[in-house]
């Protein structure tokens, strides 16, 4: 039900919207069949072919009254992509393929019956969970920012509006002043979701009250973290709800142009926000005059260009501005200065994306929500060695190991869990022994992390920290973007260190000037980059000084990870030379013969793991060791004869 | 100014509300080591992370150069946590960002040496392992070099080049440790860029440390640009902006910054006399010389003699050479190649206003709300000043540019109006009628202070804007735009050059342009005025000294008694009343044998003047020539004496540039060979003649002497111009100059406006030549000088006839290809260059190149008031070759 072609009078008052709402509403049948596909994250997995599967399926029964086939934003659950809920009764079938469409079609949709195949099965009990609420992944959680996401059709502004969308809006603009909207905002406890903290409601008052004409409102969708997708998933998937928090915003302001600076990396980012723009604008809740309140605001969208730096705020006003991107010293904060100079203010897309929400359920209901200092709820992006990888919302406040384990299903494969990286590469990282704080603003800031945007990368007792550390510090080494001498020398220099010790070439020093150069790189970086780029080595060195030591003391990777310290070697006793490994060894370094032990030759070995992987396991002769060195023959010699069969 | 006062190290300061600590301290004598500060930037840029300071109330340190001073701050620069957090950053710098010392240029001249040494870094790291870059050595640039491994990312350049020079041609490319400075096309060469580098990263080729420095003016073009030569055992080996000089304030182009010691030096200049024997040349002895250019001048006293003055040389220069025609030889006939460009500009701005000179200073332009650049490409002729206007547009100005060519300024402008050439009249023509019509004249201001209003509404009560946008091309829509742009945005100014000028009908545009002025109120208020960009560094100055042939010096008639009176009282001697010969005229006649001697001097009329193929037989015909010069120019090699000039490194004296400031010209080194200064050789040969009054021992008793007798340099001495330079009127010696001209009433009482009547070029095209040729001057040449130099060759190596691509394609011509380019006149081989920036229909060359020179093409015909040549219209014809 598109808004093109059937409205063509604009809504020109609040009574307009809610009646509008009202005739949505009205032709929803709550009973309907509806399969609702993520078709954002889960586009990946082939979510495209089985939607087209339904819609062929579902064209060729002639069943297109009976069923919608809703083409929405990310469920969470990227784990098991790609996903469907089945309306009205909440069914969750998990890692599909178009075959299964007839099937779901013939068994589900027409009979009522659950495919068991289909269904979410705990890995660790076996227990099956036919249905979303129950799927422990789900139950856990506290969806309210993502609370459509996964729901509705994110091109579609009906479904929003449907959902209470610019409810909020209409509510502010009938009834509350902009001051009013900055004390709600404020009383709220809401505060930056991009990992500053910064309180909302005050950065506003700052904005409101500064001299300068015009003034701005960003939106900063340049969610550039490895492995975060929070942003990304409410732009996917709800958009309005974004707009939504940046026209009130605006109105309590007084703002009347707007910007969303958006990753060209998310397109489907950029093409629902254009479409929501569109459609929002049509309706005449976007532009002049909106809902007859005499309020004008308009949103233009702008693409960055892969920059890391550009989600720091003075970098991406410069960015806007057609500069390159390069953070400028504050103060003057953007909102006594920003945008051409003129106070604006910069808000994440997650925090936006919260003020619908406190508008019409009020501050009370939000302040209840989350712990003393940090309220409301917190989106993050669960990745690296968990089983439940995926998008998930809690209360700030939630201790990470609930996150981790009653959510993320724990580590796969029984390992045990190392650490957990949170707040992307600039965040630090907290040790199993730590997993019990909560996830807030200040909480992690003491053992040297940080909440950040929410990026949360789960690794087990197979990673190296140092190389961890290192390979945060390679990317934002590689993203700093030069202008200040400390975090464009500084991170260079701690990289180098880093790459030292995972070489081999560490010196005992090492640790030392790494933690020095951290802390100073920490302090004296002009923008957040540089601030804090030194987490990884700072926790790292901090937590898992054993493992540098290792590394720079014995040569040795605990881990097993850094190839320059390790070695592979073909156990004599347990080598059966079967010339699997021989004949595959792409640096030709094993010699042998037939049912002769094979030796590797050191020095020809390129590490590259294919003996180790191509070993059948019931001889399970070769080795991986980092420190030690095996007695091995310097020649092949000849297998031990087998026992004689005894008679 | 509100002031706050603070403590720094224990010493108390007071400083100006909203200055950076940094700043503070370092006017106090407090050093904080920097590398990326910049006073004058609006932001700092607080990338070096080196000025840390602690201050009492802070949890942590703070960068000086992004804290402002407030009243009872207490400041420490030495704390134990600064010097640990400085040290850090100069390690890494070190470590990294400086490969070796010991092979660097700016060894011993590096601000982070500096730094190193007062954080007690060695330079060799020993914390840090060396770690030096390895990105690519840009060294495209004919003088100076790029080398990215010795960047540490200050940003200076980048902020130099868009801020100050506004070309914006360096910005930082890649990121993090790869991050670069990187140059693109439109980079100028005016190596400002180098001169604020304070590392070895953006050098000059052949850098060379001056022992000492001579403060004075770039010999290049009018904008008069305070340099320091710097000496090494009598040589050149730098040059420098003046910083304190207004003009300038430290900037330089090209040309100037690079383009001095090379053709000071010069192999080919003229060290000794020379006379002319057979083909070729002997060199004689002064004495000699001397000896004959009196025996000769002796015999063509008079209307025979004529003089043709330097707007290179000093005013001292051109004040005695005027003298010597008129009091040695009796003739009016002096006159200077100004005469090229400059004659409308004094004959309607000296009608409308009173003053043919500049009436606003340049300082003027920043601030005006709107600038109007007719027939003018200031980024190439005048660079500084060309800067100055990108600047203004920067900061918010509204920028209207009138010009048949793409000039750099239309990437600048709000409004491009291009023009056909030749055509600039219909277009203010259609400006001022729209003024009239829609009520925007400034009639208060025409009521109280112009006269002679209703002669020009009359005028234009015929030209309708229909008839503007036939005969100029331009759409009248952007007509009415921009005569409502100017006339609705206070103060509007107004630049103009030579493409007004050199036209038949010259002197009728610039009347146009004091009538739009006026017509707007735009005249005598601060930002408001009319600025006529004279093209070599003392074209004003010679002017004024009185090489004219119908004034006398400071613009004083011949024919008031008074004034004649009161020279023939100093000079001794009586003077002509009767007007001399223009420099055109002068040629003519000699054509015809009525001039019979010519004593030319810093002038090269055989290949600056129209038509020179005529000018050349002029020349020839003469019974003797005597041409004094610093080369042997094309005009030198016909001469039957050369006498060897000393150039304006080799002499004291003065300059006047054209906003009127007169400034000091001081000598730096000894004259090259046996070369002298022109007023010498002048006085020299008068005293010879027997004449009286030519006994100077310094240029500056010659200033005396002009001060004596030009009321407006009456208050000037070399004396006064040493603690700088004194804008015109001055008239006594307690009077400060006068910035700003016409400001409560105009020079010649009321301003008048002059009725307007359109006319075409002389020469349009037509079937068998289909193309007009238009000149301008490149960015890289200035007359014979900047020809002298290698890297300005290499910049600009040759003649280039610009064409568009569709008359390029009409022709088959490819760029590069070799093309002849023929007039009425001539026929000249040049390489075709196709651009856009030439309209459809219209050709252009630069006539800086002497083996190539398009003056054999240019058309002759005078402005009938200014006797001023049609230089920026021929029409011409292409051949391939």
């Amino acid at each position: 039900m598109s808004v093109r072609g059937r409205f063509i009078v604009k809504l020109g008052t609040p009574d307009e919207l809610r009646s509008f709402r009202e005739s949505i509403v009205a032709q929803m049948d709550p009973q309907k069949l509806c399969v609702r596909i993520c078709m954002t994250g889960c586009r990946a997995y082939g979510a495209v072919r089985i939607r087209d599967a339904f819609l062929k399926e579902i064209k060729g029964r002639g069943l297109e009254k009976e069923v919608e086939i809703r083409e929405t934003g990310c469920h969470g659950f990227c784990a098991r992509a790609p996903v469907i809920t089945i309306d009205p009764k909440d069914i969750f079938y998990q890692q599909l393929t178009a075959e299964d469409v007839p099937e779901i079609i013939d068994q589900t949709l027409l009979k009522g019956e659950i495919i068991d195949r289909l269904v979410y099965a705990d890995p660790a009990t076996g227990e099956k969970f036919p249905f979303n609420a129950d799927v422990p992944f789900y139950k856990n959680q506290t969806k309210n920012v993502l609370r459509n996401c996964g729901v509705i059709d994110p091109r579609n502004i009906s479904h929003y509006i449907a959902r209470d969308g610019y409810d909020a809006l209409s509510k502010v603009l009938t009834t509350t002043t902009p001051v009013e909207v900055i004390d709600t905002v404020e009383q709220s406890g809401l505060r930056g979701r991009g990992g500053a903290g910064f309180p909302t409601g005050r950065k506003w008052r700052f904005v409101r009250d500064a001299h300068g004409d015009p003034k701005y409102l960003v939106c900063n969708g340049d969610e550039g973290d490895p492995g975060a997708f929070m942003d990304r998933a409410v732009m996917e998937g709800d958009p309005h709800s974004v707009l939504e928090g940046m026209l009130i915003a605006a109105y309590a302001m007084g703002v009347e142009v707007g910007y969303i600076y958006v990753r060209a990396e998310y397109p489907i980012a950029v093409e629902h926000l254009k479409i929501a723009i569109a459609q929002a604008q049509e309706l005449g809740l976007l532009g002049e005059n909106i809902l007859g309140s005499g309020f004008n605001f308009e949103i233009r969208v702008k693409e960055g260009a892969g920059a890391f730096v550009c989600g720091e705020e003075t970098a991406l006003l410069a960015s806007i501005e057609g500069r390159r991107g390069m953070p400028r010293p504050r103060p003057p904060f953007p909102a006594q200065s920003g945008l051409w100079d003129k106070p604006t203010n910069i808000n994440n897309v997650e925090t936006y994306a919260n003020v619908p929400l406190i508008i019409l359920k009020g501050s009370e209901w939000y302040s209840s929500i989350g712990t003393e200092r940090s309220k409301g709820t917190k989106i993050f992006s669960l990745a690296g060695k968990i089983n439940n990888t995926g998008l998930v919302e809690v209360p700030i406040g939630t201790p990470v190991r609930k996150v981790i384990y009653d959510i993320g299903g724990g580590i796969p494969g029984g390992r045990r869990l190392k650490a957990v990286q949170t707040g992307g590469p600039s965040g630090g990282f907290v040790p199993e022994e730590h997993l019990d704080l909560p996830i807030d603003y200040d909480t992690l800031q003491a053992i040297g992390s940080i909440m950040g945007s929410g990026g949360m990368v789960v690794m087990d007792e197979d990673t190296c920290m140092v190389d961890v550390a290192r390979f945060f510090l390679e990317f934002t080494n590689d993203e700093s973007c030069g202008k200040c001498s400390i975090c464009r020398l500084g991170s260079q220099q701690m990289l180098d260190t880093l790459t030292r010790i995972t070489q081999g070439k560490g010196r005992e020093e090492d640790i030392e000037l790494l933690v020095e150069l951290g802390k100073q790189v920490r302090d004296i970086s002009l923008c957040g980059l540089g601030r804090t780029l030194p987490n990884p080595v700072l926790t790292s060195t901090n937590f898992f000084r054993d493992e540098y030591e290792a590394h720079i003391k014995e040569k040795r990777c605990p881990a097993l990870v850094c190839e320059e310290l390790v070695s592979y070697y073909i156990l004599p006793e347990k080598c059966e030379g079967c010339m699997i490994c021989l004949r595959n060894c792409p640096s030709e370094a094993i010699m042998g013969g037939k049912r002769m032990v094979h030796v590797i030759d050191q020095s020809k070995c390129t590490k590259c793991g294919t003996c180790l992987s191509l070993c059948p396991t019931r001889f399970s002769a070769v080795v991986k060791v980092s420190g030690e060195q095996i007695p091995v023959p310097e020649e092949p010699i000849p297998v031990a004869p087998r026992k004689p069969k005894t008679a | 100014m509100d002031t706050v006062n603070l403590t720094i190290d224990g010493i108390p300061i007071k400083a100006p509300k909203g200055e950076k600590v940094l700043w503070a301290a370092l006017d106090n004598g407090i050093y904080i080591p920097n590398l990326c500060a910049i006073r004058r930037a609006k932001e700092p840029h607080a990338g070096c992370r080196l000025c840390f300071v602690g201050i009492e109330g802070r949890p942590g340190p703070v960068t000086a150069c992004t804290e402002p001073v407030a009243e009872g701050m207490v400041v420490h620069t030495t704390t134990p946590e600064v010097k640990r957090l400085r040290r850090t950053a100069a390690e890494l710098l070190i470590a990294t960002e400086c490969p070796d010392c010991r092979t660097c240029a700016k060894n011993r001249h590096c601000e982070l040496q500096r730094v190193a040494a007062h954080v007690g870094v060695k330079l060799k790291p020993q914390r840090l392992r060396k770690s030096p870059k390895s990105l690519a050595i840009d060294s495209s640039n004919p003088f100076f070099i790029l080398d990215p491994n010795k960047c540490i990312l200050c940003g200076k350049c980048v902020w130099v080049c868009s801020e100050i020079v506004g070309a914006d041609a360096i910005n930082f490319t890649s990121r993090g440790f790869d991050a670069t400075p990187m140059f693109d096309e439109s980079c100028e060469a005016c190596g400002e860029c180098v001169a604020i580098c304070p590392v070895g990263a953006l050098v000059e080729k052949n850098l060379r440390w001056p022992k000492q420095e001579v403060k004075t003016i770039c010999p290049y073009c009018a904008v008069g640009c305070g340099i320091y030569l710097g000496l090494d055992n009598g040589v050149i080996v730098s040059v420098r902006g003046d910083e304190e000089n207004p003009v300038n304030r430290g900037s330089l182009c090209a040309r100037g910054r690079f383009g001095i010691a090379e053709f000071v030096h010069h192999q080919d200049r003229l060290t000794t006399p020379l006379v002319k024997k057979g083909r070729g040349f002997v060199e004689i002895s002064w004495e000699e010389a001397i000896e004959l250019v009196a025996r000769r001048l002796a015999q063509y006293k008079g209307e025979k003699f004529g003089l043709i003055s330097s707007v290179k040389s000093t005013n001292e220069d051109n004040y005695i050479l005027q003298k010597f025609a008129r009091v040695v030889m009796g003739s009016n006939n002096i006159d200077s190649s100004a005469r090229l460009r400059d004659g409308p500009t004094l004959v309607a701005l000296g009608e409308s206003f009173g003053a043919g000179a500049m009436s606003n200073p340049m300082d003027d332009i920043e601030s005006a709300a709107c600038i109007f650049v007719i027939g003018t490409n200031p980024t190439s002729s005048h660079p500084i000043l060309g800067q100055r206007i990108r600047r203004a547009a920067r900061n918010g100005a509204k920028l209207i540019i009138a010009n048949p060519r793409e000039i750099d300024l239309c990437r600048h402008a709000s409004l491009w109006l291009r023009n056909r050439p030749g055509s600039d009249l219909a277009l203010l023509m259609g400006m001022m009628r729209i003024i009239i019509d829609e009520g925007l004249a400034d009639l208060s201001f025409i009521e109280a202070r112009c006269e002679n209003f209703d002669a020009l509404t009359e005028s234009l009560s015929r030209f309708d804007l229909k008839l503007a946008e036939e005969l100029s091309g331009v759409p009248q829509q952007l007509i009415t735009d921009a005569a409502r742009t100017y006339a609705g945005l206070k103060p509007a100014t107004i630049l103009f050059g030579s493409g007004l000028t050199q036209h038949i009908h010259g002197t009728e545009n610039v009347y146009a342009l004091a009538n739009l002025a006026m017509l707007t109120g735009n005249i005598g208020q601060a930002s408001s005025g009319i600025y006529p960009i004279k093209g070599e560094n003392n074209a004003q100055g010679a002017c004024d000294m009185g090489a004219l042939p119908g004034l006398l010096p400071d613009y004083q008639p011949l024919s008031g008694p008074d004034i004649r009176e009161k020279f023939e009282a100093a000079w001794g001697c009586p003077l002509s009343p009767n007007p001399g010969l223009t420099l055109g005229e002068m040629l003519d006649t000699a054509n015809e044998g009525r001039i019979q001697a010519l004593y030319i001097v810093g002038a090269d009329p055989a290949l600056d003047m129209a038509n020179i193929q005529q000018v050349r037989q002029a020349l020839k015909r003469l019974e003797f020539l005597v041409v004094q010069d610093i080369f042997l120019t094309q005009t030198a090699r016909l001469a039957d004496l050369v006498l060897p000039a000393a150039s304006f490194a080799e002499k004291d004296g003065t300059f006047t540039n054209i906003e009127r400031r007169v400034q000091l010209v001081r000598q730096a080194i000894e004259p090259i060979g046996d070369s002298r200064p022109d007023w010498q050789i002048a006085c020299r040969i008068a005293q010879k003649m027997g004449a009286t009054g030519f006994d100077f021992e310094h240029p500056s008793q010659i200033m005396d002497e002009v001060a004596s007798l030009l009321p407006s340099y009456g208050g000037i001495s070399h004396q006064r111009l040493e603690d700088g330079g004194i804008q015109y009127p001055c008239p006594s010696k307690n009077r400060p100059g006068t910035p700003r001209l016409h400001t409560k009433t105009f020079i010649r009482g009321k301003g008048r406006f002059t009725p307007l009547v359109y006319r075409p070029p002389a020469e349009e095209p037509d079937d068998e030549y289909p193309l007009m040729l238009t000149i301008e001057r490149s960015l890289y040449h200035q007359g014979n000088m900047s020809r002298k130099v290698k890297g300005l060759n290499t910049l600009r190596p040759e003649e280039l006839v610009e064409i568009n691509p569709l008359d390029a394609a009409n022709l088959g011509v490819a760029d590069g290809e070799s093309v002849r380019v023929i007039s009425r006149r001539g026929v000249v081989k040049v390489k075709a260059k196709i651009t856009e920036a030439s309209p459809p229909g219209v050709v252009c060359m630069s006539s800086n190149f002497a083996e190539r020179p398009a003056n054999l093409l240019t058309n002759s015909t005078l402005d009938a008031s200014s006797k001023t040549p049609e230089l920026k219209v021929s029409a011409i014809r292409i051949a391939k070759t």
